[in-house]
């Protein structure tokens, strides 16, 4: 495990000829480590700085202190709470809508030739497109509230899902699949027994890509429609140029997606403890 | 691909065309809900060349200048950051802030600093392409075979050619994997932009079609930057493949 040890989360060491050379290499490591922290820390009290000393002007960047503060308010008054409710709310329903739909569909265009022949097609032009140009349709058929933002989401988020169930599911090793029915496994037992978990490393990483899209096209939806939500306060606030509210907005948004993509991590993780990829970073 | 097994493919897609002309026509659905393809064809006629041509030549000027200048310097400061420790503590705490943003977030921020017309609409696309590039040359440089430059440095490789001919070709499966996630994050954007305010540009049109009342020709614009956006990703794996012939 000397690797492991070596590696530490710095890149381009992690090799026994790092390891020997000795102090030079452990002060790369400090610098490495506690870099990251004073580059940030440079970076908010030089926008502080340039903001206070109105060297930028303020409507075009509000200081540090007023944004922070402004989050704060948002948090207090109870209005960040909804917004990031609403806003979740309805990516979350459209992320379960196209993780069923689209596993589903996936599963059964592995297995079927009749829905892989119709699907194929289609798959091949809408993968690549840019689906949130349909969203004038959705409104027009699904009306003006969650319904179509949550059905907007989900179309834009399946395809990859979709994709990525196909290929996992395709690439499943024969043999495993053999093993289990010559041990006289029925068709739906090699399905969930076999066939879903070894898919489901591959399948997650559909589902890890698919989450962050549901989050854009959601805030897309929320500023083009209104409604409530995080996309709705940003853009209410961008209209009455009220910059700090703008800011606020990025700040709050930016906390929701990072909290979202490392949960969708602590998922993966957890989903996979069987699997090599986790127990062999628990060996670290 | 032969004349049948492309008939074969062809298939599904003449079915539900069929199928969609058929409901319309017999007024099964409302023709405001689903317009037949004929008349979506008749209006893409009636539009192509006047509007929804320059339209779209608005917004695909927009995508390509952001596009053009994001790639370079996105794969650029990817690798920089990869291989050189003072621009990594420099940038990557910058690029470990932007990546899990959802970069529509961007378009209020764009709005208040530029306005509605061109310059914010390139700096949305140019800021929201840029962050997938810049990941994706950097796990692409930062995942090289320590193997590939032991052998490169031990046959007395200095460190640009190093870079040059090891990092930079090891890494490219994944630069262009990343250009494509970028291409396909700046017909979103720009799309999405135009929709929620713009002055000219496809999105625009649609929105302006679809609040008059105008559906087959709102069809028409959708379905040609759908085109658009399709080809534009074929286009992407079309010179992946060319780039990477040589790994084969």
């Amino acid at each position: 495990m000397t690797q492991a040890l070596d590696a530490n989360g710095a890149p381009f060491a992690g090799t026994l000829g790092s390891r020997l050379r000795g102090d030079a290499e452990r002060w790369r490591y400090a610098l490495e480590a506690i870099g990251p922290f004073v580059t940030i820390g440079v970076i908010l009290i030089a926008w502080e700085v340039l903001a206070r000393q109105q060297i930028v002007m303020p409507f075009l960047l509000p200081a540090m202190s007023v944004v922070v503060a402004r989050v704060f308010e948002d948090l207090v008054s109870g209005s960040l709470l909804y917004d990031t409710a609403v806003t979740l709310y309805r990516a979350f329903a459209a992320f379960a809508i196209a993780a069923v739909v689209g596993i589903t569909l996936g599963l059964l265009i592995a297995r079927l030739a009749a829905v892989r022949w119709f699907f194929d097609p289609l798959l091949s032009i809408g993968l690549p497109m840019p689906k949130l140009a349909l969203l004038p349709i959705f409104m027009l058929w699904f009306g003006l509230f969650d319904m179509s933002k949550i059905l907007m989401v989900a179309f834009s988020a399946s395809f990859q899902i979709i994709i990525a169930t196909w290929a996992a599911t395709q690439s499943v090793e024969k043999e495993l699949v053999w093993s289990a029915r010559s041990l006289g496994a029925s068709d739906r037992q090699t399905l969930w027994e076999v066939v879903l978990p070894a898919a489901l490393p591959q399948v997650l990483t559909g589902l890890q890509i698919a989450l962050p899209i549901c989050l854009i096209v959601a805030l897309v939806t929320e500023m083009i429609m209104g409604g409530g939500g995080l996309g709705d306060t940003m853009l209410q606030s961008a209209r009455y140029v009220d910059s700090p509210g703008v800011f606020a907005g990025i700040v709050e948004i930016g906390f929701v997606g990072f909290f979202c993509i490392k949960g969708m991590e602590l998922l993966r993780r957890r989903l996979l403890a069987w699997h090599q990829e986790v127990q062999k970073e628990g060996a670290r | 691909m032969t004349a049948g097994l492309l008939l074969s493919r062809a298939m599904p897609l003449v079915i539900l065309a069929l199928a969609w002309e058929a409901a319309a026509r017999s007024g099964m659905v409302s023709e405001y809900a689903l317009p037949s393809l004929s008349s979506i064809a008749a209006s893409f006629v009636k539009l192509a060349g006047s509007d929804l041509y320059y339209h779209t030549a608005r917004s695909i000027w927009r995508g390509l200048l952001a596009f053009v200048v994001a790639v370079p310097l996105g794969i650029a400061s990817g690798i920089l950051i990869a291989w050189f420790l003072p621009v990594r503590i420099l940038l990557k705490p910058v690029l470990q802030c932007l990546y899990p943003m959802p970069k529509s977030a961007l378009i209020p921020l764009t709005i208040i600093w530029l306005g509605i017309g061109d310059a914010s609409k390139i700096s949305l696309i140019f800021l929201g392409t840029l962050v997938p590039i810049v990941m994706s040359a950097f796990n692409g440089a930062r995942g090289v075979d320590q193997t590939l430059l032991w052998t490169a440095r031990s046959l007395g490789a200095t460190e640009r050619e190093v870079l040059w001919e090891v990092v930079v070709p090891a890494a490219l499966p994944e630069i262009m994997n990343g250009i494509r996630t970028a291409l396909a994050l700046c017909f979103i954007l720009m799309v999405s932009a135009e929709l929620i305010i713009a002055n000219d540009g496809i999105g625009y049109l649609i929105n302006l079609l679809g609040e008059a009342g105008d559906y087959a020709g709102m069809f028409a614009g959708v379905i040609t930057i759908s085109a658009i956006g399709f080809a534009a990703d074929r286009a992407c794996v079309a010179l992946t493949r060319w780039l990477l012939a040589w790994r084969e």
